[in-house]
C-alpha cells in the first residue's frame, strides 16, 4: 500500500449511491405510513367498516388523503405524484393479494395430503375417502405430463406455422386465417371435448391421446396468435439484410427470423400450454379418469391432475377433499416448475 | 391530373435528350457489369424515380448524392431487387449485371442478390448468431460450402478493418459490439458471399466520426476489386470516398439525375447551377 502516493481524494473511494437517502426516504414513508393507520384504525372502530377486508379499505382511503396531504407540502404537483404512486400501489396490492391468498389456501388445505408417497403411489388400492398417508396421484401426474406432451407436440408446431403464415408468407389467406384463429380463442373448452369426443372417442374409447388432442384445440390459438406478435417484432431490416445476402425466403424464416424470435416464441407455447394444463372440461370427455398407473395413452382412459382433483371433490369426504387440495398445490406447483423449465430453456444459449 | 402527366412526359423527353445515360467513364464502361437505363419508380401512383440511365464503372466508388426524398435509396434497392418487398411498389426500366437483365423472368433472384452484397442504414446483425456466425451468415442462409471457414472469416474481418478488434470474441453475440463494429461486421458480412458489387445505402449515418472514418477507409480500399455504390448525405464523405459521383434532386416531381460525373468535377466545376449549389451546402 503506499497510500502516501495517491492524492487524498482519490484515497478510498467506494462506490456509492449519494441519489439515496435512506433515513430521509425511510422517514418519508413511515410517517404516512404511521397516520394512515392510526386513521384506518380509528374508522374501523368507530364505523361500521370492520374485519381485515375493512381495514383494508379504510387504510387504503386513508392513505391517499394521507399522501395528498404530505405532497401538499411541498406543491400541487408534488402530491399529485404521491397519489398516483398511492393508486398504482394500491391497484397492485388489490391484484396481488387475492392470488396470494388462493395460493396460501390451496398449499395449506393440501400441506396435509402431502407426503413422499403421494407422488409415488396411485390410487389402484386406496380409495378416495382412505385415511390420508395411504395412495397417491402419480398417475394423475404422468397422465398429465403425456397429455400436455402430445398436445404440445401438436399445438406448438402447429401454431408456429399458423403465425409463420400470417407474417412471413403473407399469403392470400393470411387475413381470413388470422380471423378464424382469433376466434377459435373464444372456442369453450367443453366444445372442444364434445368435438373430440363425437369425432375420436365416440368411435374408439376415452384415451390420453384424445384429451391431448382435445387440449390441443385449445391451445393453438394461443400459441398462433402469441406467436405472431412475437415474429411482428422481428425487425423488418433483419429479414431485408437475409434476401440482400441471397437468402431464400425459407433460409430467412427458418435461419434468421424464428432464432431471433425464439425466447419469444418459447413464451408463446409457455402461454399455450398454461392456457390448458388446468383444464378439466375437456378432459371429462375424453381422456376421463382412471386410478391406476399407465403410460398407455391409447384404447383406455388416463388419469390426469385437473381429473384427479375433480374425482376426490365429487367423492366429497374430509378426506377426499383435503386430498382434491393436494392435488391442487401440486397442479400449481407443476405449473410453475413448468415455466421456470421454460425461461432456463429460452435464455439457453444466449450470449 | 392530364397536366401532370404531360409534364411527366415532357420531363422525360428532356432529361432522356440532355443524358442518354449517364455514362460517367467512357474507358471503363461495359467492365463494371452493372448498368441501368432508363429506371422508373412508383410507389403506388406517387412516381418517385424518373428516367435514371446510370453505368457504374468497375472497381470504382460511385456516390449518390442529392437531398432526402429525392429516391437514392430507392434507386439503390432496385439495383438488388430489394425494391420489390414493399408493397405498393412499381417500377419500368432495365438493370443489367454482368449483360443479363436483372428483372427478366429467368433470373434466379436469390443467385443475383449474391453477386450484389447489401450494407443497410442502421447496423443489422442477426441477433441470435455469434461474431463469426454473422460473418458467415450468407453462406449458411445460401447453402454455399467452403473449404476453409476460419481462413474466409478472418480475411472478410480483415477487410472489414475489423478483425484486430474482434480476434478474440468471435464467439460473442454480434449484438455485445458497438454501433460502429457492428456496421464494419455487417459489411464483413456482406463480403463474405464474394459480390462482385456493393450497395451500401448511408453506411456511416448511425456511426460516429471516429468509426465513420474507419468503415470511409473501408470502402476506398475494398473498391479496388469490386463496384461500389454509395448512398450518403454527407457531401465530405462524398467528396472522400467516391470516385464518381451523381447528383439526385426531386423538385416537387419524380427525382431524377440532375449530373453525374467523376467526383472531382462534381465538386470543383460542375456544369448544373443546382449541383453546385447542391454540394457547396447553399441548399438541400
Amino acid at each position: 500500500m503506499s497510500n502516501s502516493v495517491l492524492p487524498t481524494t482519490l484515497h478510498n473511494v467506494k462506490p456509492e449511491k449519494p441519489w439515496i437517502n435512506r433515513r430521509q426516504s425511510l422517514q418519508e414513508v413511515a410517517r404516512p405510513v404511521a397516520i394512515a393507520t392510526a386513521v384506518a384504525t380509528a374508522i374501523v372502530l368507530l364505523t361500521g367498516l370492520a374485519g381485515p377486508l375493512g381495514f383494508y379499505v379504510a387504510f387504503v382511503l386513508s392513505f391517499i388523503v394521507v399522501s395528498f396531504v404530505d405532497g401538499m407540502r411541498h406543491d400541487k404537483v408534488k402530491a399529485i405524484d404521491k397519489v398516483m404512486t398511492t393508486l398504482v400501489t394500491a391497484g397492485f396490492a388489490s391484484a396481488f393479494i387475492p392470488w396470494a391468498s388462493i395460493l396460501l389456501t390451496v398449499f395449506k388445505r393440501g400441506a396435509s395430503a402431502i407426503y413422499f408417497g403421494f407422488f409415488t403411489n396411485d390410487m389402484s388400492i386406496t380409495a378416495a375417502d382412505d385415511e390420508l398417508g395411504m395412495g397417491g396421484l402419480s398417475h394423475a401426474l404422468v397422465g398429465s405430463l403425456l397429455i400436455l406432451l402430445m398436445a404440445s407436440l401438436v399445438a406448438i408446431p402447429f401454431g408456429i406455422i399458423t403465425a409463420v403464415y400470417i407474417t412471413e408468407i403473407k399469403g392470400r389467406f393470411s387475413g381470413v386465417v388470422r380471423v378464424v384463429v382469433q376466434s377459435m380463442s373464444g372456442v369453450p373448452s367443453v366444445v372442444a371435448g364434445l368435438f373430440i369426443y363425437a369425432i375420436v372417442v365416440s368411435r374408439f374409447s376415452f384415451s390420453g391421446l384424445a384429451g391431448a388432442l382435445a387440449l390441443a384445440i385449445l391451445m393453438l390459438p394461443t400459441v398462433a396468435r402469441t406467436s405472431e406478435e412475437v415474429l411482428k417484432l422481428v425487425p423488418e431490416d433483419l429479414r431485408s439484410s437475409a434476401y440482400a445476402l441471397g437468402a431464400s425466403q425459407t433460409a430467412t424464416t427458418f435461419r434468421i427470423v424464428l432464432p431471433t424470435a425464439r425466447s419469444g416464441l418459447i413464451t408463446a407455447s409457455m402461454l399455450g400450454l398454461a392456457r390448458v394444463a388446468g383444464e378439466t372440461a375437456p378432459l371429462i370427455l375424453t381422456a376421463y379418469y382412471t386410478a391406476i398407473y399407465s403410460l398407455k395413452v391409447t384404447g383406455q382412459p388416463l388419469a390426469s391432475l385437473p381429473m384427479y382433483i375433480f374425482q376426490n371433490f365429487s367423492t366429497g369426504t374430509d378426506t377426499a377433499l383435503t386430498r382434491a387440495w393436494g392435488g391442487a398445490a401440486v397442479l400449481l406447483s407443476f405449473i410453475f416448475i413448468l415455466f421456470i423449465f421454460a425461461r432456463i430453456a429460452g435464455r439457453g444459449s444466449r450470449k | 391530373m392530364e397536366n401532370d402527366d404531360i409534364n411527366l412526359i415532357a420531363n422525360a423527353a428532356h432529361t432522356g435528350s440532355v443524358t442518354g445515360g449517364n455514362v460517367l467513364d467512357e474507358g471503363r464502361v461495359g467492365t463494371s457489369g452493372l448498368q441501368t437505363k432508363g429506371i422508373h419508380v412508383w410507389f403506388g401512383k406517387h412516381h418517385v424515380l424518373e428516367d435514371i440511365s446510370l453505368d457504374f464503372p468497375a472497381n470504382s466508388v460511385t456516390g449518390l448524392i442529392g437531398p432526402s426524398g429525392c429516391g437514392k435509396s430507392t434507386f439503390l434497392r432496385v439495383l438488388n431487387r430489394m425494391h420489390e418487398f414493399i408493397p405498393g411498389a412499381a417500377m419500368a426500366g432495365e438493370v443489367f449485371l454482368d449483360g443479363e437483365e436483372i428483372y427478366g423472368p429467368k433470373v434466379d433472384v436469390t443467385a443475383m442478390r449474391l453477386k450484389v452484397g447489401m450494407v443497410f442504414q442502421k447496423p443489422n446483425p442477426f441477433p441470435s448468431m455469434t461474431i463469426a456466425e454473422n460473418v458467415l451468415a450468407g453462406l449458411k442462409l445460401a447453402n454455399i460450402k467452403v473449404q476453409d471457414k476460419d481462413s474466409l472469416l478472418e480475411e472478410c474481418l480483415t477487410r472489414a478493418g475489423l478483425w484486430k478488434e474482434v480476434k478474440d470474441r468471435l464467439k460473442l453475440s454480434g449484438s455485445s459490439l458497438s454501433g460502429g463494429q457492428q456496421q464494419r461486421l455487417c459489411i464483413a458480412r456482406a463480403l463474405a458471399v464474394k459480390p462482385k458489387v456493393l450497395l451500401m445505402d448511408e453506411p456511416c449515418s448511425a456511426l460516429d466520426p471516429a468509426s465513420t472514418l474507419k468503415v470511409e477507409e473501408t470502402i476506398v480500399q475494398l473498391s479496388s476489386d469490386m463496384t461500389i455504390v454509395v448512398v450518403t448525405h454527407n457531401m465530405q464523405q462524398a467528396a472522400r470516398v467516391s470516385d464518381f459521383c451523381a447528383f439526385f434532386l426531386s423538385d416537387g416531381g419524380p427525382g431524377q439525375i440532375v449530373e453525374a460525373d467523376r467526383t472531382a468535377v462534381i465538386f470543383s466545376s460542375p456544369s448544373d447551377q443546382r449541383t453546385a449549389d447542391y454540394v457547396q451546402g447553399r441548399f438541400g
